[in-house]
């Protein structure tokens, strides 16, 4: 992968193939402590103790088009190059939760990438799911969810053709503001 | 045009929004639209379906034609990523393989507007393929 928001575009994908209805994305920034966190947390199928060990493992995966899944694996390589480290939590039925942690000002720190494109996609794109997205640089947070825009867009739905601009523009426009603040 | 910054700012155009879709979607259902799925698992995300994708969304909207974009899991032809499947009004879906935007272009302004074909097609004898 080419930064980190397509490795985030990515890793949501498992949470919708495992039918989840609430998707949690958090990243948190704290260059003082050179510290980068993503979490992805989802109310999905979740994985057997089992399935759960093997999963960093490049040769497992559920899927029946390929018999090899990455998507994982190579987030975990990605966050260990820096210094950091990924880690998973699930139970069956109730659903996953994904920690990765990594050092930004390691040479092997990919970029973020386009986040505010990657948000307003997957909002637009899943619309009966609910997303919530958190976004904290030091001591600021933008945060923004699915019901949220529902409710300002008061009817018109999100995968209405149009409004995937707005909501990319609203989301970087916030995320833009954030690393100012940082640097202020 | 004003920036996007708020929940309120989205509401606001969301008005001026609201008058030019329903003129457009008048008499629409939505067997009339052009749906397009995007391969996004890893294989297809990895070669650049996402591009792929924010500029199909944009630029369907932008030269007014009424499709539907979604998202799809792998459709199976890793080695051609990353794929989309076209699905005229009326007609059988089609795939096609190794799209960035210029074949994106391509596919839009040929195919979808005026159902020529263009290369890069997929041969298959499929139905649909939804996830996996
Ligand atoms: N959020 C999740 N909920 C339930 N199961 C999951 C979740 N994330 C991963 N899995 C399981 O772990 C397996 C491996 O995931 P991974 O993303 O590495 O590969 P994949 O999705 O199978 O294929 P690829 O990502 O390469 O397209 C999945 O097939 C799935 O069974
Ligand atoms: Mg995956």
């Amino acid at each position: 992968m080419k930064d980190l928001s397509l490795h985030i575009l990515d890793i949501v994908q498992n949470s919708v193939v495992a039918q989840a209805t609430i998707i949690s994305i958090g990243i948190v920034v704290d260059k003082k402590n050179d510290y980068l966190g993503i979490t992805i947390a989802d109310n999905g199928n979740g994985m057997s103790p089992a399935l759960l060990q093997r999963v960093m493992d490049p040769f497992t995966t559920t899927r029946t088009t390929r018999k090899v899944g990455l998507g994982l694996p190579l987030l975990k390589q990605n966050a260990e190059r820096t210094g950091g480290s990924m880690d998973i939590k699930s139970v069956e039925g109730r659903g996953t939760d994904l920690m990765v942690v990594l050092k930004p000002s390691h040479i092997d720190c990919l970029p973020m990438g386009d986040m505010a494109g990657v948000v307003a996609m997957l909002i637009c794109s899943y619309p009966n799911i609910n997303f919530k997205f958190s976004h904290r640089v030091g001591a600021n947070e933008f945060a923004i969810s699915t019901p949220e825009l529902k409710e300002a867009l008061d009817g018109l739905p999100l995968n209405s053709p149009s409004v995937y601009p707005l909501i990319k523009e609203l989301v970087s426009s916030n995320l833009d503001e954030l690393q100012i603040g940082e640097l202020g | 045009m004003t920036k996007v910054k708020s929940l309120a700012d989205l509401k606001k155009m969301k008005e001026t929004l609201q008058t030019k879709i329903d003129i457009r979607e008048k008499g629409d259902a939505s067997e009339s639209l052009v749906q397009i799925k995007v391969a996004m698992a890893t294989c297809g995300i990895a070669s650049g379906a996402k591009a792929v994708m924010e500029f199909l969304m944009e630029e369907l909207d932008k030269r007014g034609i009424q499709a539907v974009v979604t998202q799809t899991g792998c459709m199976g032809y890793c080695y051609a990523e990353p794929t989309i499947e076209v699905k005229l009004p009326g007609k059988e879906p089609v795939i096609f393989g190794y799209v960035d935007n210029k074949k994106a272009d391509d596919i839009i302004e040929k195919y979808i507007k005026n159902g020529e074909l263009v290369d890069g097609i997929i041969p298959t004898n499929f139905e649909s393929i939804d996830n996996k």
